[in-house]
This record gives C-alpha cells, sequence and structure tokens, in this order.
C-alpha cells in the first residue's frame, strides 16, 4: 500500500517492523522528528521496545552500546553535532563488534553553527568503523533501514543510514511500507553467538597491548572488506522479496555511451538525474554514479563503472578542508598505480544551499570544455568572500 | 562460590594490581556480596587494566568495559534492555569506576543513570586522583594533598580545592540509597552492597581505597590508612536513606588528621615550617565531617557555608538550605 509519509516517519515505520528491543536517542534537528515518532509508537504500544531518554548523544550511543551487549536489537539516530558528540563511543561500538543501526540525518557542522543538509557530519567520521549507507530518497530509507539491521547483524558491523536532513527527512513522499510478516521473513530475530550473560560468563571490552592490538584491527578491516558482498547480497535478497532495487553498493543512471560521468551521494542524485536527462537532450552525454555504500568503500565496483571514462566530476556537499572533497579522494583511490579518469572535485550545498538543475548541468558542460583535474567551490556568493586571501 | 567442582573468587586472583592496592581488596568485597548473578560494567581505570589485560580476564561474572566516562550509560542500556527483553529476573546490574570516572569525566551519564531510576548498583572507587594515569589532580583530591598535577612549589601547596561532595549530588538526584565505605572494614562494606541490591532503583556507593604508589605509603599500611581516613573524620562513613541519614560511623577513639597525614608523601609538605595553618584546616574539615548527625542529608557535606547562611540570614526555612 502506498502511503504519503515525511522521511522520518517513514524510517520510523521501517525501524518498528525491524521490532528493536531497545531504542534510545537525544533530540537533535533535524533528526528529532524520528525519535518522536519512535517514542510516540512506544507510547500507543505500536512498537514493544525499551525507549530510554538519553542525557546526550555520548549517552544514547553509550546506552545502545549496553543494550547490544546483552544481545538486544538497538537502534539509535543523531545528526550533525549529535553525531561527533557520540564519535568516541562509535569507535568503541564497531571495535566490540555490537551490531546497532543509526540513521544519521545528515546536517552541516558547526561553527559557524548551521541546522541545514550537507554530509560533513557522516563523511567526518567514516573511519569509525561503521558501514556507511547514502539513501536517494524516502522510499530507500525505508527499505535501507531494513536491510542494515540484516547486514550489521550477519557481519557484526555497526550500520548507519545516511539520509540528508530536511530533503527527505522533513519531505513528504509516497512510499509503500512493507507488510510486518514480510520484514520477519526477511529479518529473523536477533541471536547473537556472544552477549553478557551471568549463565556464561565472559569479559568484553579487554585492555590489549602491542602483541594483539593490531590483529583486533585487521580483522576488523578483513570483516568491512568482505561486508561489500554482504551488501550486495542483500540488496538482491530484499529486490527478490519485496520487488524494489536501489543499488547495491553504487549504481549507474545513463552510463550508456557516457562522455563524462557525475558522481554524489545521498538526495541530490535525484536533482542529477533531472540534469543529465535534460544534459542528453542537448547533445551532452553524461552519465550518473550514485554511491550508496561509502564505507566500505566500494573501489572495485567504482573502478568497473568508470575506468573507461575520461572526465569524471564529482558533486558534494563536505569538503575535507585543506585538501578536497572527501569522496572525491576515494575516487581516486579506485585508480591506484593504474591510468586515472580525471577525477575532479566540486563542494557544493554546503549548510543548506540550494543545489539546481541548472548548476549541475553547467558543471557538466564546464568539464566537457575543460576537464583537467581541479577542485572547486560551486554557488559561492562573491560578495562575502574575503578577496585578498585565495 | 563453586563452579563446576571449583571454588572461584569472583574475581580472581592473579591480576596485575600493586600490592596492596585498596582498589582490588574492595572491589573484590563487592563482587563477592553481590554474587554470580550480575552483570559489571566498568569504566577504563586501573581495575579495568589490570584485571583484562587481554588475553587473561579476572572476572568470572560477565563483564564490559566500554570508556572511561559511560559505565553508567552503559549499564543504563544494559538494564533497560533486559527488561524490554523480558530477560532481566534476578539479574544485578553493577556500574563501577574510580574517582575521575565517577565525578568528573562521568558525571553527565551517571546524572542520567540517576534520574532515570535505573536499577543499578553504581560503585565509586575514590583513590583521590587519576592514579592510572600517573596520579594526577581529580575533583575527588582532597584539599592539601599533591598530585602531578597540583604539586607543591615554592608558590603552591598543592591541591586547593575540597572534595566535590559525590554522596551528597546521588541524595540531590532522589537516590534512594546512598552510601559509603572503607575496604578496612569488609563486613560493613559487602552489607551495604547486599543492603544496596535488595533495594530498587538507582544506588549510590562510595568506597575510599587507598593507592599505594598515587598516595605515597607502604603497601602493608593500605586498611590501616583507611581505617584512619575515618578515624580522623576525613572519610565519613554513614549511610543515606531516601535522603535521610540513617546511619554514621562514629568513631571510638578520635584522632587528629597528622596520624592520617603523616605516613603519606602526598601530604609531606603539609609538615615543613609555615603550612601548619593547612593543617589545622584539614582538622576543620575533619571536624565538619564528624559533627554529621543523623537526619536530613541536606546540610552534610556543605563546608560550613550553610552554618555561615544561617548565621547570616535566620529567615531561611528548615528545608531550604537543599544541597548548599
Amino acid at each position: 500500500m502506498i502511503s504519503m509519509l515525511e522521511g522520518s516517519k517513514a524510517v520510523a515505520e521501517a525501524v518498528r517492523l525491524c521490532r528493536p528491543n531497545l531504542v534510545c536517542a537525544y533530540p537533535i534537528t533535524p533528526q528529532t522528528h524520528i525519535v518522536e515518532e519512535l517514542s510516540r509508537m512506544v507510547a500507543d504500544g505500536r512498537l514493544h521496545a525499551g525507549y530510554v531518554l538519553a542525557e546526550s548523544e555520548f549517552g544514547a550511543a553509550s546506552i545502545v552500546l549496553g543494550g547490544s551487549a546483552v544481545g538486544g536489537r538497538t537502534y539509535t539516530a543523531t545528526s550533525s553535532q549529535g553525531l561527533l558528540l557520540m564519535t568516541e563511543v562509535m569507535f568503541n561500538i564497531a571495535g566490540l563488534r555490537l551490531p546497532v543501526v543509526m540513521t544519521c540525518a545528515n546536517r552541516a557542522v558547526s561553527a559557524p553553527i548551521n541546522i541545514w543538509n550537507d554530509q560533513q557530519d557522516a563523511v567526518s567520521i567514516r573511519d569509525s568503523g561503521w558501514i556507511q549507507l547514502f539513501v536517494e530518497d524516502n522510499q530507500e530509507a525505508i527499505d535501507t533501514h531494513i536491510q542494515a539491521f540484516k547486514i550489521a547483524e550477519q557481519s557484526m558491523i555497526p550500520v548507519m543510514v545516511c539520509m540528508d536532513g530536511y530533503v527527505l527527512t522533513h519531505t513528504l513522499e509516497p512510499v509503500e511500507v512493507p507488510e510486518q510478516e514480510k520484514v520477519d521473513n526477511f529479518l529473523p530475530p536477533y541471536n547473537p553467538s556472544y552477549r553478557l550473560d551471568p549463565n556464561d560468563p565472559f569479559t568484553m571490552g579487554s585492555m590489549v597491548g602491542p602483541d594483539a592490538y593490531m590483529e583486533t584491527r585487521y580483522n576488523m578491516h578483513n570483516d568491512m572488506m568482505d561486508a561489500r558482498l554482504l551488501i550486495e547480497r542483500v540488496a538482491r535478497d530484499y529486490e527478490a522479496e519485496f520487488g524494489r532495487w536501489h543499488g547495491g553498493l553504487v549504481e549507474t543512471y545513463d552510463m550508456e555511451g557516457a562522455d563524462l560521468v557525475l558522481v554524489s551521494m545521498g538526495s541530490l542524485l535525484g536533482t542529477m538525474r533531472d540534469a543529465t536527462d535534460e544534459l542528453r537532450r542537448e547533445g551532452l552525454k553524461v552519465g550518473l554514479l550514485k554511491i550508496r555504500c561509502f564505507r566500505p568503500f566500494p573501489i572495485n565496483a567504482v573502478h568497473d563503472a568508470i575506468k573507461d571514462i575520461e572526465v569524471v566530476g564529482v558533486i558534494e556537499k563536505d569538503i575535507s578542508l585543506g585538501l578536497e572533497g572527501t569522496l572525491c579522494s576515494e575516487m581516486r583511490s579506485a585508480f591506484c598505480g593504474e591510468e586515472s579518469p580525471d577525477i575532479s572535485s566540486f563542494v557544493m550545498g554546503l549548510g543548506g544551499r540550494d543545489i539546481t538543475v541548472d548548476e549541475i548541468k553547467q558543471v557538466a558542460r564546464d568539464l566537457a570544455n575543460n576537464p583537467s583535474c581541479r577542485v572547486e567551490f560551486r554557488g559561492l556568493n562573491e560578495e562575502l568572500i574575503r578577496g585578498d586571501e585565495h | 562460590m563453586e563452579r563446576e567442582g571449583r571454588i572461584i573468587n569472583l574475581m580472581e586472583p592473579g591480576h596485575t594490581g600493586c600490592a596492596g592496592c585498596g582498589q582490588a581488596i574492595a572491589a573484590r568485597l563487592v563482587i563477592r556480596a553481590a554474587g554470580s548473578n550480575v552483570i559489571v560494567a566498568n569504566a577504563t581505570g586501573c581495575l579495568e587494566v589490570y584485571t583484562t589485560t587481554y588475553p587473561r580476564s579476572a572476572w568470572e561474572v560477565p563483564w564490559i568495559h566500554s570508556l572511561f566516562e559511560n559505565p553508567a550509560a552503559v549499564a543504563s542500556g544494559i538494564e533497560a534492555c533486559l527488561k524490554a527483553m523480558g530477560r532481566y529476573d534476578g539479574i544485578k546490574v553493577i556500574a563501577q569506576a574510580g574517582d575521575g570516572g565517577t565525578a568528573d569525566i562521568g558525571i553527565g551519564c551517571l546524572s542520567g543513570m540517576f534520574e532515570r531510576r535505573h536499577d543499578i548498583l553504581y560503585v565509586c572507587y575514590d583513590n583521590e586522583g587519576y592514579m592510572n594515569t600517573g596520579y594526577q589532580r581529580s575533583s575527588l583530591t582532597p584539599f592539601g594533598a599533591r598530585t602531578t598535577t597540583s604539586p607543591s612549589g615554592a608558590l603552591s601547596w598543592g591541591n586547593v580545592t575540597r572534595k566535590k561532595n559525590m554522596p551528597l549530588i546521588a541524595v540531590a538526584h532522589g537516590v534512594p540509597y546512598v552510601a559509603t565505605a572503607t575496604p578496612a572494614e569488609p563486613r560493613d562494606l559487602m552489607r551495604k552492597v547486599q543492603k544496596a541490591l535488595q533495594i530498587e532503583g538507582p544506588k549510590y556507593l562510595h568506597i575510599l581505597v587507598p593507592c599505594v604508589p598515587g598516595w605515597g605509603y607502604e603497601s602493608e599500611e593500605t586498611l590501616e590508612l583507611a581505617r584512619l581516613a575515618v578515624e580522623t573524620g576525613l572519610f565519613p562513613v554513614f549511610e543515606i536513606e531516601k535522603g535521610v541519614i540513617t546511619k554514621i560511623r562514629k568513631p571510638k577513639e578520635r584522632k587528629p588528621v597528622e596520624a592520617y597525614l603523616r605516613p603519606q608523601k602526598r601530604f609531606a609538605h603539609l609538615f615543613q615550617p609555615g603550612n601548619e595553618h593547612l593543617i589545622v584546616e584539614m582538622q576543620q574539615i575533619a571536624d565538619e565531617n564528624l559533627a554529621i548527625e543523623s537526619g536530613p542529608a541536606v546540610l552534610y557535606g556543605t563546608g560550613g557555608v550553610a552554618k555561615e547562611l544561617e548565621n547570616e540570614e535566620e529567615e531561611i526555612p528548615p528545608k531550604a538550605g537543599s544541597g548548599g
């Protein structure tokens, strides 16, 4: 059945269908509607879960960590500053191999304080050991959350589902909320092989010295790399069960005979699809590469998708200050030791600045005229820039 | 207790704690009193390091260490999730940390645990400083103590602040059972653990644990120093139930603070000429502690401030001095 749902409510419905034992969060814009809706479900008896009101995001992450350690299916959601405050716990959750699932309602990071959308928050903690999946629309948000619990519990790696704040969280779209029975078939109850239990005492979180720490990290890295296959497989299984496919690790669009390819993550892909359609009609052959899985980074899939392309532009809503957009750097790593396409970084849409179809088309046209590798901010207001310091 | 025909300590010997470690003695008493049907969330610190250096563990109970500042939150998640899964029956949840993990970096998570009324016993092992990192000052370091970050020197006589009053902070959260103890009185300590675990809701147990290298004394003096801390009045031992002080350990023979200070290198500078006033001030702190009487806990530990207020403003109604 198709319903008209705000993105946040759609996510809450998906989480409810996954039957979490424990939900814990701390409110932060633009994540709030998700956790409000979940608390309402608990209050109404539609969701039978513990709901803990944390004193901070740091506390919320620690609380779901504890719940996961005793074998519960746990969920939290946050954004921006909240994610950064959770960072220490996030590394810990990943290291303890606890399959927590989180929604990150992507938002800019302070200072200056800004509550609007970009993706700096999630990108900044890419090394925490969490799988990071970016979704394009609210239907994908629903479907990816259901996949996320399965991926997390099969790999014992926590999963963060990233959805653009406001653009998705506060926007109503027609979505199909799956039936409970089908979700139950797809996602069996969580039954971990280890958990804190007085009947079988077990020490979790030991002090590990130079003799074994590195192997622990190596194992985590290997498992993260292996998770690429799992993510792909779970997406296929989901398609078989529910009939919807949003891509596995990456998805391509209009690649047939493309002269250049634009790359991005998240909701911007929708706008980019419109832009490439128009460009094709105008005679410029542009393809799209959607990065759905940012961690583990799908270097093989990226390589195969653009290896025959000469010019690539990465449009992203984050900046590694002092270098370039982070996704652009990752893209380049797919061509280590090989001839690489010219991959340029276009930093756009920071702090909620709108990115229009025309701006995307202009990026493509400019790349067609001048393919050389470069880093550019687009959509700047020249009047606000210090003129003498570039 | 016995498991598979073998007598076991729930916190086994063979760990790498210092000889004479007051915390190791106290932690073993706590878990012995609590029994095996527990789950323990432990903060980063000495106890975590010397009991769980991989691949060994001293713990015969399910035990988790996550971070320095979050055992209260991890325990909250454990308790809430066990309840939600219907697995809570009979399991006791204990969170434990040192003084820095409790009173400084972890106080936010602890406050959350208290106010949400989780059914958890929180144990603070107070050795009065960051001993695991090399004896730095915490907010539970006593007045006058020399630490590696509050050294004595030409312009300094060590730590200038009094101990943060953690028991009263717990009381202010409405924690129904708050108690202090030392390993010098093991039966008293274990009784308090068992009593706490009978009470539903958050419980706070604050244990003074002498630290051989951090305080600078001989390892056989641990229990004697713990005893002297109580007998001089510098560490008051009491129970507070529903906000009312119900039991206070009144020393039979009251000792001057010098008896406690002199064996410890961290107080050695207090005995240098010109520092006599500091010992006088420490005696005042001890006298205030020993003046605690049974009754509402609101005036305890206010460092004389409440008394001064009373003198200045006679209009204060009896219950308005909450928390000092």
